[in-house]
């Protein structure tokens, strides 16, 4: 085996030095009846050329080289080269979590980074060295919520990530948090008079995401206010990263959970990716995950640590913020990175070409179908309302190579065929002009067969 | 210090300062295409919501990026470098072909909502790794879903209590022993259960008659590593899940230390009614400085119904797609399936390997922690004598007599060019030094580091402050923990 660095006549030596006659000896500790006497059944060994070339076969049946118009939480973005280059140097992809600090100074430093590019970003104080993902991430922010406030409920936006809102009644349902959705209205923006009514004294948060699942920008401020006169907290949960360039962040926010997949990390089928909570200093040691700081060494050196270690799980055991371990840690470096690359000014340029093409992809789609939740300025998603199933036309769609947007029927059956689409920098013009006359083709065929259907009746 | 060149010299290594602290504005890594749509007013657009200013994101040249984090990274360890010796991590060789075939580009930019009739490739790595793992844990189900171990043991737990609440009660406590993982009792909490401590008996292993005891239609289940954080296998695993199972009790295992078991024994086998992975243990994903993981959870053929959703289907027409339709679900454990591109890595890995690879693993695992247990012994106090499987757990106990403890010998030992080796875990012994040295290390590198650690031994003896002001070569030396936590600096400002 290829990978293991020991000759026969090694595994002869070891085994005399330590005085066994046979490996079996070693595994006696194992009741006999439990032993596996057999090979697994698995398939058989495989040399790295058959390894790739099986890879290469998965990967061209999984949508290889289409061109796609789905967002809704994992977006596709230029990643610049060298995030590969840099994160593949063996010193950040092959060490362990960075407990001892003295040989661990590259992760530490750079982590420190990514929490202070995160907290000017997100406009919060604290951000730590990040979470699993971003539905994790405010799962966990709500649970903090209820830990700082002593309260046990939370208002949660009808337009927060539907996935995001299952991760999280999963968790709230055994810790006794009762969550109460509040509806969106015709502008795709949170219905603030509904949330006036449902706040209660017993409200720990309100969550809300912004820009959220139809694209629609909230209004954060009047949210705010609305939660922090009845003593409750702000929650804010972003997933498209990149919407900070050009976005005013969620400053009114007491704790933000955002999803960094935006910012350099691959769809990859919708995982690894990134989680980070930012908040305020004051509620720093109710936030759970990982946390790096700055200090000196014995000659007065700047060096970081893990620090606060208190409110983790290897200390608290049952009594920790959360149960929590790894962060992710290799993908951080990859936002870090991104964030480095396009810096001040390429994050608002980068920012401006994915409202730009999504500004002429609403237009064009406007001259055909309905768009819905126009009311409100959108980042780069929106909801194209057709007469047709949106299944139907993205099964045409795929037959030019291109992903249409995601229909919203499995989610929100009462938007009917409605589907969430998506442009980035990356969408070129002319697959939006060729999904636009696809919609229209659908529009106009719906319409004249239904024409033709009242003549029918008519007649 | 007569050994301490045999493996590491030092040599240069470049400053670096943090990246803020090299931003002038007007430099820039980045170029984005022309625009092929007209351009827009954001201020029209976006209103109020307009974003003003990015403060101080750094603005910096491409080269400089590329130094930046060069000259960062040679400021770690990495198993890249040398033996990372740390217990219960399971720090193994990263193969680089993993890397390779992950970055495809169809599984790379796969998205998770693409058509199924795009995602066949996809969805045939999450059926083939799902079938590879349930065959060499011997259960009948599994879930890739959980994002890391602890997230799997979340799920197992959440699969535990609906069990139980199909039954009409999902009963109150978790029985966790003395020895386990951090992230044990901090999950029963999460999914609301108590927890009740379980005593290891001089053998370091379950005392089977107090468990015996302990047990009652009040425990959910007992949760166990194994073989335990000592490197003991539960030799009476047996008796333990028929404990458990006459009480309607479950066995969950924390597959933390599934690479002493691989292709030898499998838990389904031996009583286990559910358990996690560690993709990134036992299945060489890279640790990556502190993440991502992958911590699937395979479960015995009653526990399915309660898998999360979606699971993946054979379709009537042969083809695979995800079925969402599971009422008695527990339901998400994140977004989306899972960190996918682990899957990839651990799925090229048992490629890699194969039947006779694995097994060779875990016999090499188990057979290079046996030597390093008997070079080392005499040099330091072995507190449980029962054998080894795939890591050895050792005490500061003689060298506490001259006032050097295992956290000491640990920062010592990286003078010597080695990671350290986890210190102070498991918590039953005190001042533990918690050794696994993984099937990667050759004889050569497990001989430099029992001649480390057998020449720390002599320090402590002849010149004790040495070890306890160590490490002397690093760039920086001991730092301030105390001072970090008292006034944490968590990121940088101007001044």
């Amino acid at each position: 085996m290829r990978y293991l660095p020991k000759s026969p006549a090694d595994r002869e030596a070891i085994l005399k030095a330590i005085g066994a006659r046979s490996i079996d000896d070693l595994f006696a500790p194992i009741p006999a009846e439990y032993r596996l006497n057999r090979d697994l059944n698995i398939p058989r060994q495989m040399s790295e050329s058959e390894i790739v070339d099986w890879f290469r076969d998965r990967s061209r049946e999984n949508g290889d080289s289409y061109t796609s118009f789905l967002g809704a939480g994992a977006y596709l973005h230029y990643r610049p080269v060298i995030i590969d280059s840099l994160i593949s140097r063996g010193e950040f992809l092959t060490a362990y979590t960075p407990y001892q600090a003295e040989v661990s100074q590259g992760t530490l430093q750079s982590i420190f980074e990514f929490q202070t590019m995160i907290c000017e970003l997100t406009g919060m104080e604290v951000a730590n060295a990040s979470m699993y993902d971003g539905s994790t991430a405010t799962t966990e922010a709500v649970m903090m919520a209820v830990r700082l406030t002593g309260r046990h409920s939370a208002l949660i936006a009808g337009s927060v990530h539907p996935e995001y809102r299952e991760v999280l009644s999963t968790y709230a349902r055994h810790q006794g948090i009762a969550l109460t959705e509040v509806g969106f209205l015709e502008t795709g923006r949170i219905d603030l008079r509904k949330l006036e009514q449902s706040v209660a004294p017993e409200t720990a948060c309100v969550l809300l995401q912004s820009p959220n699942f139809f694209g629609t920008i909230e209004d954060v401020e009047a949210v705010a206010d609305i939660a922090h006169k009845n003593g409750a907290m702000l929650v804010i949960s972003i997933a498209e990263a990149v919407s900070l360039g050009i976005v005013e962040p969620p400053r009114q926010a007491d704790i933000v959970a955002m999803e960094g997949q935006s910012f350099g990390v691959p769809p990859s089928f919708g995982g690894p990716y990134c989680g980070v909570i930012a908040t305020r200093e004051q509620y720093v040691r109710q936030m759970p995950g990982r946390l790096v700081g700055q200090t000196t060494d014995r000659n007065g050196k700047r060096g970081f640590v893990l620090t606060l270690a208190t409110r983790e799980q290897h200390i608290r055991r049952e009594k920790a913020t959360s149960n929590i371990c790894t962060n992710q840690a290799l993908i951080a470096l990859m936002v870090n990175i991104f964030m480095t690359v396009y810096g001040k000014v390429g994050l608002r340029e980068l920012a401006k070409q994915n409202l730009a093409k999504t500004a002429y992809a609403v237009r064009q789609f406007s001259k055909h179908a309905e768009v819905l939740f126009s009311g409100a300025p959108r980042f780069n998603e929106f909801v194209v309302q057709t007469s047709e199933d949106p299944y139907a036309i993205n099964s045409r769609i795929l037959g030019h190579k291109i992903v249409g947007g995601l229909p919203l029927k499995k989610f929100y059956p009462e938007l009917g065929n409605a589907a969430l689409w998506c442009c980035t920098e990356m969408t070129r013009r002319s697959a939006i002009d060729t999904a636009v006359g696809l919609v229209a083709e659908s529009q106009r065929a719906v319409k004249s067969a239904s024409e033709a259907d009242v003549e029918e009746v008519a007649r | 210090m007569k050994h301490i060149t045999r493996k590491a010299t030092r040599h240069i290594s470049q400053n670096e300062g943090l990246i803020f602290e090299k931003s002038s504005p007007g430099k820039a890594a980045w170029k984005l295409p022309p625009l092929d749509v007209p351009d827009v007013d954001t201020r029209q657009l976006l209103g109020a919501s307009e974003r003003k200013d990015l403060g101080n994101v750094p603005e910096v040249s491409e080269i400089e990026i590329i130094r930046h984090f060069t000259r960062l990274s040679t400021w770690n360890y990495a198993i890249d470098l040398g033996m990372y010796p740390l217990g219960s991590c399971t720090m193994k060789y990263n193969p680089r072909v993993n890397e390779v075939v992950s970055r495809f580009e169809g599984l790379a930019n796969g998205h998770p909502y693409q058509p199924e009739r795009i995602s066949q490739g996809a969805l045939r790595i999450l059926k083939t790794l799902s079938e590879c793992l349930i065959e060499i844990t011997g259960m009948d189900a599994i879930t890739l879903q959980p994002a890391a171990g602890a997230q799997g043991e979340l799920t197992g737990l959440l699969m535990v209590r609906a069990h139980h609440q199909s039954k009409g009660h999902p009963r109150k406590r978790i029985l966790i022993p003395d020895s386990a993982h951090g992230t044990n009792p901090a999950t029963a909490a999460t999914v609301g259960y108590a927890v009740e401590n379980l005593k290891s008996n001089s053998a370091g292993m379950v005392d089977v008659a107090a468990l015996a005891v302990q047990m009652n239609e009040e425990v959910a289940a007992l949760m166990l590593t194994n073989p335990n954080t000592l490197g003991v296998f539960e030799q009476e695993i047996h008796k333990i899940a028929d404990i458990m199972h006459a009480k309607g009790g479950l066995l969950y295992m924390d597959g933390a230390n599934m690479n002493a078991l691989v292709g030898k024994v499998r838990p389904g086998d031996f009583g286990v009614d559910l358990m996690h992975l560690n993709l990134h243990k036992t299945f060489s994903t890279p640790h990556g400085g502190g993440g991502p993981g992958s911590g699937p959870v395979a479960v015995k053929k009653f526990l399915e119904p309660f898998l999360p959703k979606p699971v993946v289907i054979t379709k009537p027409d042969g083809s695979l797609g995800f079925e969402y339709d599971r009422p008695q679900s527990v339901g998400r454990v994140r977004a989306f399936y899972g960190n996918f591109g682990m899957f990839v890595r651990a799925l090229a890995y048992i490629f890699a390997n194969g039947p006779d690879g694995l097994r060779q693993t875990t016999e090499d695992a188990v057979l290079n922690a046996n030597y390093i247990r008997k070079g080392l012994e005499g040099s330091y106090d072995l507190p449980y004598p029962t054998p080894s499987m795939h890591e050895v757990v050792f005490s500061d106990k003689l060298q506490a007599k001259n006032g050097v403890r295992t956290m000491d010998i640990a920062k010592r030992l990286i003078d010597y060019g080695f990671h350290p080796y986890t210190t102070a875990f498991p918590l039953i012994v005190p001042g533990a030094l918690m050794i696994e040295p993984t099937e990667s290390e050759p004889k050569e590198e497990m001989d430099l580091f029992i001649e480390a650690m057998r020449s720390i031994a002599e320090e402590v003896e002849e010149d004790p402050q040495l070890v306890l002001t160590a490490p002397h070569n690093t760039r920086v030396s001991r730092l301030d923990e105390v001072m970090a936590a008292r006034k944490p600096i968590l990121r940088w400002k101007p001044q």
